[in-house]
């Protein structure tokens, strides 16, 4: 447990206690014991920059379970310190700007706690070097963004746009784990770092293809790349500082950062590096010219970060191709540093506005650009930050997005001029869909600008706009700062920040000494395609009325929502017929499934593999035995004989009561005493059912019912008794009640092996078991509950 | 409970319900079966016995009082919320072993000392029995909710 582990888990902790105060705290707004949590994380993050970017390493490991592999091993590099960096930093900014967008009246508490369950889940995503660990953080991620998308509960389309989130990111969640799994199948190595070690391995398996696929999937859903991407606009039904944290800033990005963090394991596979850049490069194109075409203004902005993620995405491509190929290696560190940089950037600009359409939501009541316009002269702060921001997006000089996007439309000119086996004669085409998308961005961009702040007021907006307070522009005011300096001067991130985190991407232990710099001459094609880009983006956006028609070619029935939407219906309705198929109602008939299925099993096991059995080494069987047996015989008797429920249950009580004692006999006191309490335990639930039990009805079963009954009870009968036998007269391996017996004392300082098998060597069995027991009990508690509603709302309907 | 069987239509029960020795020998038990059932559980690392026994035992001795009395009285006798008894229960079971870490151990490897006890003597404190106070809690509480709930006593 050191440092590093615990600020990771500051967060988490913070939640519980926020969990317990919320309900005492009326007058402060609960953000406020929220905002020192992620501040003081961020410090101590730029506490080890300077460490980092001396290229040390820090690697700390918290045993969980040893023997299988699975520790949560702390790695700190480049990489994963400017993704911890951007998580807490925007994290603090985005709790600071929540202040003043969510009122106290809406449920904080809630909000809060899910805010900081989501940063421990993404510190852990990014500063994990354990794979498993990894995927439970990536989990939580999701889960949390589920929670935070879904935070107005009432409103159907938060509900939607959380379900789809879900189902889409799980879906590449459990992708990425089976990947996982392949690599460890390959590898064996849970970590990382040992998997690059090992990369030959990986390079020589015929598994490989499929573990880089898997794993893409994984990233590409989270990211939302080209076709999952549909989540993500859904996804804006939540409050803006979550779209700004989350949908824009940080966990969009955790797909990069995987791709990033496998590009030296996948890097020599061609299907990785295609897959990434033209995936990309599609997303890029396709989503920036949706983005032209939507009306809200959250809209715009989920589009264009679907694009970005696709444009950092595939220079994550051409990155990969520098390791892979070996060859031009200066000209694709370009890229790898370009997408370092524009994932910085992107947090800064993307952040920002995303914040600014929240302060216009919040100051004018829409988000609807048809009904916005001309707020220039009531919102100058506000217009000179999406001025800035807007243009920074659209890679317009001096701000941080021009030097970045530059960088991006030079590596797509290298590759280009590159000579590839694969894809040669296509290779203009990368060049080409780069220019298309980013023109399309400049559009949205000027779009933006325009639209919100420019033209005639309309008079349209519910409330009557005017400048937000200092609260909600503190935030973003910090960003647009940030987007300025990062802009004039970028070489004070490149060796701190960037150089690191492109090493640890490239794998590589030779610095880079990248300077970036704003003019690279006249003979530069990117200079000229910058140029083109505002021309014909200009030329666009003026003429746009001409030109807009070809979005109403798009129709709905083509659209990937729609196949979603009937995707989700057709899968309800399939799985709906399937269940009413089996499911009758009747407990007795699941019995039947349930233990015809097993006496199946058991008949076809038993043919194939034999049931060996001897009875070499029986104990015998003395007067008490026979004498229970016989006690045991009679009660089941009565209980097939008898039609009162009384006599029923107490027979069934004399059974369980018998069986204990036979466990006394057999010199296992602790299951007697178990079994014991637990007859006891349900004679009296048995006898409390009474209530709820229906009239005993007078019909008598078929013949052919009650043969197949027979059939099944008898089968399993002879089954159970039969597995019994063969199991305790063949030993396939040697027995762990030695290892028990021996070590009950020396390791875990106890007297009663079964006690200390329950709560010591097995533990987590009991707690998982404990955890079924808890969850069985608030199972039956709603089960009882709606039952009872049900009734209530029967009543309302008849009078 | 009462109540319950009364619905049932067991109404001779009622009867025998207001009768005076069950209500008094049925507190007299219940106190020697709690305690029987904390014996368990305190020594169940050395004898039979253990926190899913002392739970249920526990369980069963307050499920002896719902018999004599009705839920009511026995809701005044121990104000306790059964939902927060699980919650307890998972909570101590959950952060027990996460505490190892403190001890720089693997999750679940637990710790014991001995220490000093005027009158006792040496005892031995284990990390395990707060794992197993969860096991305790969770096992009592949730026999409890379901056999109240199954009895329809708490509507």
């Amino acid at each position: 447990m050191t440092l590093i582990h615990l600020a990771i888990f500051l967060p988490v902790l913070a939640a519980i206690v926020i969990a317990v105060i919320y309900r005492y705290v009326k007058d402060v707004h609960l953000g406020w014991f929220v905002l020192p949590i992620p501040t003081v994380i961020v410090a101590y993050l730029f506490s080890l920059v300077p460490s980092i970017a001396n290229n040390q390493v820090f690697h700390h490991t918290l045993n969980l379970m040893p023997r299988i592999g699975l520790n949560f091993d702390v790695y700190i590099d480049g990489l994963g310190l400017l993704f911890a960096i951007l998580i807490s930093g925007i994290g603090a900014l985005v709790v600071l700007y929540s202040i003043g967008y969510l009122s106290k009246d809406e449920k904080l508490g809630n909000f809060y706690v899910y805010l900081l369950i989501f940063m421990t889940a993404m510190l852990g995503v990014v500063l994990s070097d354990n794979i498993l660990m990894l995927y439970f953080f990536w989990e939580l991620t999701s889960i949390s963004s589920f929670l935070l998308i879904a935070f107005w509960f009432t409103k159907d389309k938060s509900v939607y746009g959380a379900q789809k989130s879900m189902l889409i990111t799980f879906f590449g969640g459990f992708m990425m784990l089976g990947g996982f799994i392949v690599l460890y199948l390959i590898t064996g190595k849970f970590s990382i770092r040992e998997m690059i070690a090992n990369v030959d391995l990986i390079t020589a398996s015929p598994l490989a293809p499929l573990a880089a696929v898997l794993v893409l999937l994984g990233a590409f859903t989270k990211s939302a790349q080209f076709p999952f991407y549909i989540w993500l606009p859904d996804a804006m039904e939540a409050p803006t500082p979550v779209s700004a944290y989350l949908h824009s800033a940080t966990m969009v990005k955790t797909g990069l950062y995987l791709v990033a963090r496998f590009t030296p394991v996948f890097a020599f596979s061609e299907l990785w590096v295609w897959l990434i850049l033209i995936t990309g490069l599609v997303t890029l194109c396709w989503a920036s010219f949706n983005a032209v075409k939507q009306d809200d203004l959250k809209g715009v902005l989920a589009f264009s970060t679907v694009s970005q993620l696709g444009m950092i995405m595939s220079l994550l491509g051409v990155g990969a191709l520098a390791v892979s190929s070996g060859a031009n290696e200066q000209i694709f560190t370009v890229a790898v540093v370009a997408a370092v940089f524009h994932i910085i950037n992107h947090a800064t600009f993307k952040g920002a506005l995303f914040m600014i359409a929240g302060i216009i939501d919040h100051e004018t009541g829409t988000r609807s650009m048809g009904k916005l316009g001309g707020l220039l002269v009531l919102m100058p702060i506000s217009f000179t930050m999406t001025l800035i921001t807007a243009l920074s997006m659209a890679g317009i000089p001096p701000f941080n997005g021009f030097l970045s996007k530059e960088l991006f439309l030079e590596a797509m000119f290298e590759i280009s001029n590159a000579n590839f086996s694969a894809l040669a004669d296509w290779s203009i085409l990368f060049p080409v869909l780069a220019i298309l998308g980013s023109i399309f961005t400049f559009v949205y961009s000027i779009k933006l600008i325009h639209g919100i702040f420019f033209g005639d007021r309309t008079h349209d907006t519910p409330k009557e706009p005017h400048e937000a307070p200092a609260l909600l522009l503190i935030s973003p005011i910090i960003l647009t700062l940030l987007v300025v300096i990062f802009g004039l001067f970028p070489n004070i991130l490149s060796g701190t920040i960037i150089d690191p985190a492109a090493m640890s991407i490239l794998g590589t232990d030779t610095a880079l000494n990248t300077e970036i710099s704003h003019w690279h001459g006249f003979n530069n094609p990117a200079l000229w395609a910058t140029v083109a880009i505002v021309v014909i983006g200009t030329a666009l956006y003026i003429f746009r009325a001409s030109w807009m028609f070809i979005y109403d070619y798009h129709k709905e029935q083509f659209t990937l929502n729609h196949l979603y939407d009937q995707g989700l219906i057709y899968s309800q309705l399939g799985s709906a017929k399937a269940t009413d198929s089996v499911m009758t109602g009747f407990l007795r008939d699941y019995m039947v499934y349930i233990f015809g299925f097993f006496v199946v099993i058991g008949i076809v096991t038993t043919f194939y593999t034999g049931l060996p059995i001897t009875f070499d080494d029986f104990a015998d069987v003395g007067i008490q035995d026979i004498a229970l047996v016989i006690i045991m015989l009679v009660s089941l008797a009565v209980i097939m004989m008898t039609r009162s429920r009384m006599v029923s249950i107490i027979m069934l009580g004399a059974i369980g009561f018998a069986m204990a004692l036979f466990f006394a006999f057999f010199r296992a006191p602790d299951l007697a005493l178990t079994q014991l309490a637990i007859e006891t335990v349900t004679t009296t639930l048995f006898l409390v059912c009474f209530y709820h039990l229906p009239k005993k009805s007078k019909h008598e079963e078929s013949m052919q019912f009650k043969f197949t009954n027979f059939i099944v009870s008898v089968g399993v009968g002879a089954i159970v008794i039969l597995f019994g036998l063969s199991a305790y007269s063949n030993r396939l391996f040697e027995s762990i009640s030695q290892f028990h017996i021996d070590h009950v004392y020396d390791l875990a300082a106890g007297g009663n092996m079964v006690n200390v098998i329950l709560v010591d060597f097995r533990g987590y069995d009991t707690l998982f078991e404990t955890l079924v027991f808890g969850i069985a009990g608030i199972g039956i508690y709603a089960l009882m509950k709606a039952k009872v509603s049900r009734k209530d709302d029967d009543n309302e309907e008849h009078a | 409970m009462k109540s319950t069987l009364k619905r049932a239509g067991y109404s001779k029960v009622q009867r025998q319900m207001n009768d005076v020795f069950i209500h008094f020998t049925s507190k007299v038990i219940f106190l020697i079966i709690l305690l029987f059932s904390i014996n368990l559980f305190m020594a169940g690392h050395y004898t039979p016995g253990g926190g899913f026994v002392g739970g249920l035992l526990a369980a069963s001795a307050i499920i002896l009082l719902l018999i004599a009395f009705d839920y009511e009285t026995v809701r005044k006798m121990i104000p306790v919320n059964f939902h927060f008894i699980i919650t307890l229960g998972l909570t101590l079971a959950i952060v027990a072993p996460t505490l190892l870490f403190f001890f720089g151990t693997p999750f679940f490897t637990h710790q014991h000392t001995y220490i000093n006890v005027p009158v006792f003597g040496e005892v031995a404190v284990h990390t395990a029995m707060l794992f197993d106070a969860g096991v305790f809690l969770t096992v009592s509480g949730t026999a409890l909710m379901i056999v109240t709930l199954v009895g329809g006593t708490d509507e």
